[in-house]
C-alpha cells in the first residue's frame, strides 16, 4: 500500500485522521500544560523558600 | 506483626504523596508510550479492513478507550468526592479536582470521535439517543464540577459543592452504560463483555485493549502530575515543600554544564 493510499483510508481519511489528530493534539496540550504548571509551582515554592521562612 | 502492615494513611500526607508520584511517573509515561506505539501499529497495519465499515471502524480504537476512560475517571472522582465529604481528607479533594479536567478531555474525545465515526457509518454526526445524550451530560457534569471549584472563593465550600455535584452525577454512569440495553438506540450494543468475551477479530481487540491501557496510563500520569502541582500550590510554605524545592534546585545546580572557561552554561526551559 502506498503512503497516499494509507492516508486516504479508502475515502475515510478525513474522519479517521480528524479523530486521531484531535485526540493526540488534546493529549499533548494537556500534558504540556500540566508539566508546565508543576514546574511553575516548584519554582514558586523555591522562591518562597528563599524569601520566606526556611 | 504491625510493622508488616502498610501505612496507607501516610500517603494522605502531601509530602509523601508527592514523592510517591515522582517515583511512579517515569513508569507510567514509558508504559503509555510503548502501548500507544504497539496499539497504533496493530490497529493500522495488522487489523484488517472491515467488510461492512471499511476503514472507518478504526476510529473505534480510540473512541472506545476514550469512552471507557470518561466513565471510569468519573467513578474514581466520585469516590474521592465521597471521601472528601465524609472524612474531609484534603488529599482526596486534590485528587478529585485533578481528575476532572482529564475526564472532561476524554469525554469530549469520545463525543468527537463518535461523531466522526457516526457520519460515514450511520449518516449522522449526532443523534439525541440515550447513550450520546447521557455522555454529553457527563461532559457537562465534569465542566460543572470544575466551574464550582473555580467560581467559589472559599476552598472548603467549593470542595463541598463540587463533591456534592460529583456524587449526584454518579446516577448518570449506569444510564450511559446500560442505555444501549434499555432503550432502542442508534449506538450499537456491547461488542466486548466480561461474561461473553468479544465479538470482534482478535487483532482489533488487541489494538483496542492496548490503546485502552495507554489512555489509562496517560490519565494517571497527567492527573497525578496535576495533583502534585495542586498540592504544591495549596501547601506553599510548608516544610516538606521547601525542602523538596531546595533539593530539586540543588539537583539542577549539579547538572549545570560549564564551558571550557568554567562558566556555567545557561539552559532555558
Amino acid at each position: 500500500m502506498s503512503v497516499m493510499e494509507f492516508l486516504a483510508m479508502g475515502g475515510h481519511g478525513p474522519y479517521i485522521w480528524g479523530s486521531y489528530g484531535v485526540m493526540a493534539l488534546l493529549m499533548v496540550i494537556e500534558a504540556r500544560q500540566v508539566i508546565a504548571r508543576k514546574r511553575k509551582a516548584l519554582s514558586l515554592q523555591h522562591a518562597a523558600g528563599h524569601g520566606g521562612r526556611s | 506483626m504491625s510493622e508488616k502492615r502498610i501505612q496507607w494513611f501516610k500517603f494522605s500526607s502531601p509530602g509523601n504523596f508527592f514523592a510517591l508520584v515522582e517515583k511512579l511517573l517515569p513508569w507510567l509515561w514509558t508504559t503509555a508510550l510503548i502501548t500507544t506505539a504497539l496499539g497504533l501499529y496493530i490497529g493500522f497495519f495488522v487489523a484488517p479492513v472491515d467488510y461492512q465499515q471499511g476503514n472507518s471502524y478504526r476510529i473505534m480504537f480510540i473512541h472506545v478507550p476514550a469512552a471507557w476512560m470518561s466513565m471510569f475517571i468519573y467513578l474514581v472522582m466520585a469516590v474521592y468526592a465521597f471521601i472528601t465529604l465524609v472524612w474531609r481528607i484534603k488529599m482526596a479533594d486534590v485528587l478529585a479536582a485533578s481528575l476532572a479536567p482529564t475526564g472532561a478531555l476524554f469525554t469530549f474525545a469520545a463525543l468527537w470521535t463518535g461523531a466522526l465515526w457516526g457520519r460515514p457509518t450511520w449518516g449522522a454526526y449526532w443523534v439525541w439517543d440515550a447513550r450520546l445524550t447521557s455522555e454529553l451530560l457527563l461532559l457537562f457534569l465534569y465542566l460543572g464540577y470544575m466551574a464550582l471549584h473555580a467560581a467559589i472563593p472559599d476552598r472548603q465550600r467549593a470542595s463541598r459543592a463540587a463533591s456534592l455535584l460529583a456524587l449526584v452525577g454518579v446516577v448518570n454512569l449506569p444510564i450511559i452504560y446500560f442505555s444501549v440495553k434499555w432503550w432502542n438506540t442508534l449506538h450499537q450494543g456491547a461488542s466486548v463483555s466480561v461474561s461473553k468475551g468479544a465479538s470482534m477479530d482478535s487483532s482489533m481487540l488487541a489494538a483496542m485493549l492496548l490503546l485502552s491501557l495507554a489512555c489509562w496510563m496517560y490519565a494517571i500520569a497527567v492527573s497525578l502530575t496535576r495533583a502534585q502541582a495542586e498540592t504544591l500550590d495549596r501547601e506553599r510554605g510548608a516544610t516538606w515543600a521547601s525542602s523538596l524545592a531546595a533539593a530539586q534546585a540543588a539537583e539542577l545546580d549539579e547538572d549545570l554544564e560549564t564551558t571550557s572557561e568554567g562558566v556555567p552554561v545557561q539552559h532555558t526551559w
